[in-house]
């Protein structure tokens, strides 16, 4: 990569100290002079101790993964520099609290002394050692107290004067180059995910907290007014999802965030939105399972459950975005298919998308609009499930004059009461079936269900899904070969598959599971991968660690 | 009199207590209708088991969800459209067993629905095994030497979770119940009927019930030390007296009314939410 200019910081500390918000203050400051960004977000199950940290890539390109090596290390505990300082690379500068840290190398800067002589809180230290690495790497003032400002809500004017005091008393050492670029909205990608969710017209959204799907909840009921929903918390993630339901049976575009075992908790509810018809959206940000397990850290190993989720026999659409513009876009297209369809859709997504910090292009904005379901006309006698050829019944709600609106979780006849016979039977069944063959047909049409990269001649193709895309990406790109990323999952895009790997003489599948989940489904299609890349260290992929990998193909 | 019956053939068993409970509820929901509630204001939410075949047997907006979790579907339709009447009608299994979380919490939150209970104190549909109010020593085929667990007062549970309305009747009383529903449906907030009912197959009560109920006059239902009064007074064995009647009453905020409204024809203002991702 010719004139590329790409660093990796990162910034670490106990929970409780703020190195999160230190990395997302860090990267505003890059994206303020124009650079990309991606922020890998690495934190423990716990409140206050442990270790967690940021790692920050700032690059000319368009980047969505982390690099290994760090070419700026911010220190607020020794444990940064005990866990990570072997990751400085060769010409890497370390900037550590000096008040608490004793280092021989790398820079130290007094950050305690200089809040407490200020009269500042402890967590203000923080605003004195980004002050400082800004700096160090040539920041504009004016450009620090700027994004402080906006990012800091309590105590700005002390904060800044902190700010002042260690940018004023830390030698510069290089200079960072401006680029050209504007600023752009960084995201993560469950903040995308409510995004596009509202921008689809999402009215209720409810949920129950669970790692990482609760900055879902956070976001919505953070900006209910300006996005026009109303968030609710509820009890358990059974209740959520049947409450959703009841609003969607009532006319309300809803959706739920969870993950894995909140979601095996909702498959039930799932097979009701399929047997009542009633449209939904389930967001199933997965981190590493079985049960508990790893519960900060990602997995993608609910493909098989999600695809499956839910008894009986029904088709749900699936998407698994791998960023925060794919989550934006494809929250809302599904929110609209499921109304369209009046199924239930699923967003597949994991904690490497849903927590990391993405550039946002708004240019994605206009991609996503409230689109229009099938209302019934007033005429003659309402009949929920009337039997339409394409199997999709147009859709009244309770409350409306004229229509007697029946919902349920039992076989029906057209009007909605129970049946136990078998002609009634089979011909909802057959109704239903006709509405999957037009989802199936609407995939069919997708041109976006299946995304491409890198060298699109090349012969050699990695094929990958959700969060291992930003890393595979980069990695292909420096090796020639051609990425492709489903995106739908269900009903499979088989058509465009095939396209893509048409003439294909190899093909390697990378997924964050210990199985290959979506190998076995690719199988299932007839597509058979000839090497496999797997990890489950619940980590995410390096482009260098895959590149290393992909090179012997 | 507007005509409420569909064409579905009632599969009940003959002299089955759901047919007192659906005669009240058809009285009921006349008498609101003619008071001013337009008949497509009012949805029935189901569950799973006998009584909640109730919903099929009337021709008004309906929602049959999932056993146990009737209630929770119930507070989605009501908060997606206040201007909803919500009766919920589920059996004892599905309140105090399957879904007794959603039931505690609805209660807990104010959701302005109203949940019938039909007690029948037992499952009846999967052909009798106990619930968490069948008394203990109850036989079924789950349970042929007894059921060795004592019955909780779902009364007493509902006033543990702050239930802002707290009423007990009998199947075989139509009036009484009828007259329960509307203050139900009439009271703002969460209301709880709880409908003794026996039932012929499985635990045949009737003689009991029709001994033991009494119609209890309560001065003062916004009274907690009254209302525990009268819903100690039976302890769901198979002796006592049994208080029927309205036990408690208080007002306080809903839930809908302070969760709020989405606007109507308002798109969502995403721009202003991106100028703090910069």
């Amino acid at each position: 990569m010719k004139n590329t200019k790409d660093y990796s910081i990162l910034a670490g500390g106990a929970a409780g100290q703020g190195s999160r918000i230190a990395g997302l203050i860090i990267a505003k400051l890059f994206n303020r002079i124009g650079y990309n960004i991606f922020i890998h977000e690495d934190y423990q199950s716990l409140i206050k101790g442990g270790h967690n940290f940021s790692q920050i890539r700032v690059s000319s390109e368009n980047v969505s993964s982390h690099r290994e090596e760090a070419d700026f290390i911010l220190a607020l505990n020794e444990d940064t520099i005990k866990k990570h300082g072997e990751r400085l690379a060769k010409n890497g500068v370390l900037i550590f609290n000096q008040d608490r840290i004793k280092s021989d190398k790398g820079i130290g800067i007094k950050i305690d002394t200089i809040t407490k002589e200020l009269g500042g809180i402890p967590i203000m230290s923080n605003t004195a050692l980004i002050a400082a690495f800004a700096k160090i790497v040539g920041i504009d003032w004016a450009v620090l107290e700027s994004v402080l400002r906006q990012a800091i809500e309590k105590g700005i004017d002390k904060n800044l004067e902190i700010a002042k005091r260690a940018y004023d008393t830390t030698e510069g050492l290089v200079k960072i180059e401006k680029l050209k670029n504007k600023p752009k909205p960084l995201l993560t990608g469950n903040e995308a995910i409510a995004l596009g969710a509202a921008k689809a017209g999402l009215e209720n959204y409810y949920a129950y907290p669970m790692t990482p799907a609760t900055s879902v909840l956070h976001y919505l009921a953070g900006h209910a007014k300006k996005l026009n929903v109303i968030a609710s918390q509820l009890e358990n993630e059974v209740g959520v999802i049947n409450t959703a339901i009841g609003s969607a049976f009532a006319g309300k575009r809803t959706m739920t965030a969870t993950s894995g075992g909140g979601f095996a908790l909702m498959t039930e509810g799932i097979s009701l939105a399929a047997m009542s018809e009633t449209p939904i959206l389930v967001v199933n940000s997965q981190r590493s399972g079985p049960a508990t397990g790893v519960p900060t850290y990602n997995g993608q190993s609910d493909l098989l459950c999600t695809l499956a989720s839910g008894h009986g026999d029904f088709v749900r659409f699936v998407a698994a975005p791998g960023d925060a513009e794919e989550s934006f876009y494809w929250t809302g297209k599904l929110l609209n298919l499921a109304w369209k369809y009046q199924t239930p859709a699923i967003l597949l997504t994991d904690k490497d998308v849903s927590e990391s910090t993405f550039v946002f292009n708004e240019a994605v904005l206009k991609q996503v609009k409230k689109e229009k379901d099938l209302r019934w006309n007033g005429k003659g006698e309402y009949k929920r499930y009337a039997d339409k050829e394409n199997g999709i019944s147009p859709m009244a709600f309770p409350g409306q004059p004229g229509a007697v609106v029946k919902g349920t979780s039992y076989e029906h006849d057209e009007f909605g009461i129970s049946t136990e016979e078998r002609e009634e039977i089979v011909k909802m069944q057959e109704k239903r079936l006709r509405k999957f063959e037009a989802m199936a047909e609407a995939v069919d049409e997708m041109e976006d269900a299946v995304k491409v990269y890198g060298n699109l001649k090349s012969k050699k193709v990695v094929i990958c899904w959700g969060s291992a895309k930003g890393a595979v990406k980069e990695a292909a790109e420096h090796l020639g070969l051609k990425v492709v990323q489903p995106v739908v999952l269900q009903p499979f895009p088989e058509k465009q598959m095939y396209k893509e790997l048409k003439g294909a003489s190899k093909i390697v599948s990378v997924e964050l599971n210990s199985t290959g989940q979506l190998e076995q489904v690719l199988n299932s299609h007839g597509i058979e991968a000839d090497k496999r890349i797997l990890k489950y260290d619940m980590r995410p992929f390096t482009a260098q660690e895959l590149e290393v990998q992909l090179k012997k193909i | 009199m507007e005509k409420l019956e569909t064409y579905c053939p009632n599969t009940w068993c003959p002299g089955c207590g759901n047919f007192g409970i659906l005669q009240a509820v058809k009285d009921a929901v006349n008498s609101l209708i003619e008071s001013g509630t337009p008949k497509e204001k009012i949805i029935l939410v189901a569950d799973i088991g006998c009584n909640s075949k109730i919903v099929d047997y009337l021709g008004l907006n309906s929602f049959y969800g999932l056993h146990g979790r009737s209630i929770a579907a119930a507070e989605g339709i009501k908060l997606a459209n206040p201007d909803l009447t919500v009766l919920v009608f589920l059996g004892d299994g599905a309140a105090l067993d399957e879904g007794i979380s959603h039931l505690i919490h609805s209660a807990k939150r104010n959701s302005n629905i109203k949940v019938i209970l039909h007690n029948n104190r037992l499952f009846a549909l999967t052909t009798g095994q106990f619930t968490a109010v069948s008394p203990k020593g109850f036989k079924g085929k789950s349970t042929p030497e007894g059921s060795v667990e004592d019955p909780i007062n779902p009364l007493e549970l509902m006033m543990a979770s702050n239930a802002g309305f707290i009423a007990r009747s009998y199947a075989l009383r139509v009036q009484h119940l009828k007259n329960m529903i509307i203050e139900a449906v009439n009271h703002k907030g969460f209301s709880f009927v709880e409908v003794l009912e026996p039932c012929v197959s499985f635990f045949n009560n009737m003689q009991f019930y029709n001994e033991n109920v009494y119609e209890a006059v309560n001065d003062d239902p916004s009274s907690k030390e009254k209302a525990m009064g009268l819903i100690k007074e039976w302890n769901y064995a198979a002796e006592g007296k049994v208080p029927l009647g309205l036990f408690y009453k208080v007002e306080k905020p809903t839930y809908e009314d302070q969760m709020g409204r989405v606007e109507e024809n308002k798109e969502a203002d995403i721009m202003e939410c991106l100028k703090d991702h910069i």
